[in-house]
């Protein structure tokens, strides 16, 4: 279990590489990256500011990682999300999740995307010709989250 | 206490943090006494659906005790990921 909330990019297969470092039990690891995207309600997007609430968002992170690892019989499990200012095309977050079959993998980090759209201290501000705008939450992302409650 | 404001919360109220003495009990008082203090303020807090509040860095509600917080943040619904 690791979670690292940096400025700087990270590289996914490398990141995959360490999950696995001397491991020979592990049977998937799911993969999950984040981009910024050039486009957002029919307006071109010049680059993306990514606020965060420094210590909170570590521990958020944190919390969110130990509840898939309690939900799933995990063998490992990596988070990483960057902050600051990013270019259309750059990766943001990135979440990896090893088990012995594919199916907890898949389950749990989507589980981990879910849960960190809305409940870690992040806030978008997306660059336009038009200026900034702050990205508002979606519903659909609201009822993403209620989907594992009922589970 | 240390209140902290992000986002467009931050943005309109001007600054990312400040010390404030208050003897508000819930954090809806506090809100009620910063609302009262200037316009911006009143601005930022004008629609407090899109507004949420972390108590010393676990996410809280408005009608929260105050009572031992050392550090409230108020900012938008979170957009991560």
């Amino acid at each position: 279990m690791s979670v690292s909330v940096q400025a700087e990019d990270f590289d996914v297969g490398a990141e995959m590489a360490a999950l696995a470092e001397g491991r020979t039990d592990i049977g998937a690891i799911v993969s999950f990256t984040g981009l910024v995207r050039d486009m957002a309600k029919g307006a071109a997007i010049s680059d993306m500011e990514l606020e965060h609430y420094p210590g909170m968002t570590e521990k958020a992170l944190k919390e969110i990682e130990a509840q898939a690892n309690a939900r799933w019989d995990l063998q490992g499990s990596r988070i990483i999300h960057r902050y600051g200012r990013l270019a259309p095309g750059a990766r943001i977050v990135l979440v990896l999740t090893a088990s012995p079959h594919r199916q907890a993998a898949f389950e749990a980090a989507e589980f981990l995307m879910d849960y960190l759209k809305s409940r870690a201290p992040f806030w978008k501000k997306e660059g336009t010709a038009g200026g900034g705008h702050w990205v508002d939450a979606r519903e659909a992302d609201e009822d993403a989250l209620k989907r594992w409650d009922q589970e | 206490m240390q209140v902290l404001y992000f986002a467009w919360l931050r943005e309109r109220i001007g600054i990312p943090r400040e010390e404030v003495e208050t003897s508000a009990v819930t954090v809806a008082d506090l809100v009620a006494e910063l609302r009262g203090r200037e316009p911006r303020y009143e601005l930022a807090f004008s629609d407090m659906k899109s507004v949420r509040v972390a108590l010393d860095q676990e996410l809280s509600s408005l009608d929260a005790s105050l009572d031992g917080v050392r550090e409230v943040a108020f900012f938008p619904p979170m957009t991560g990921g």
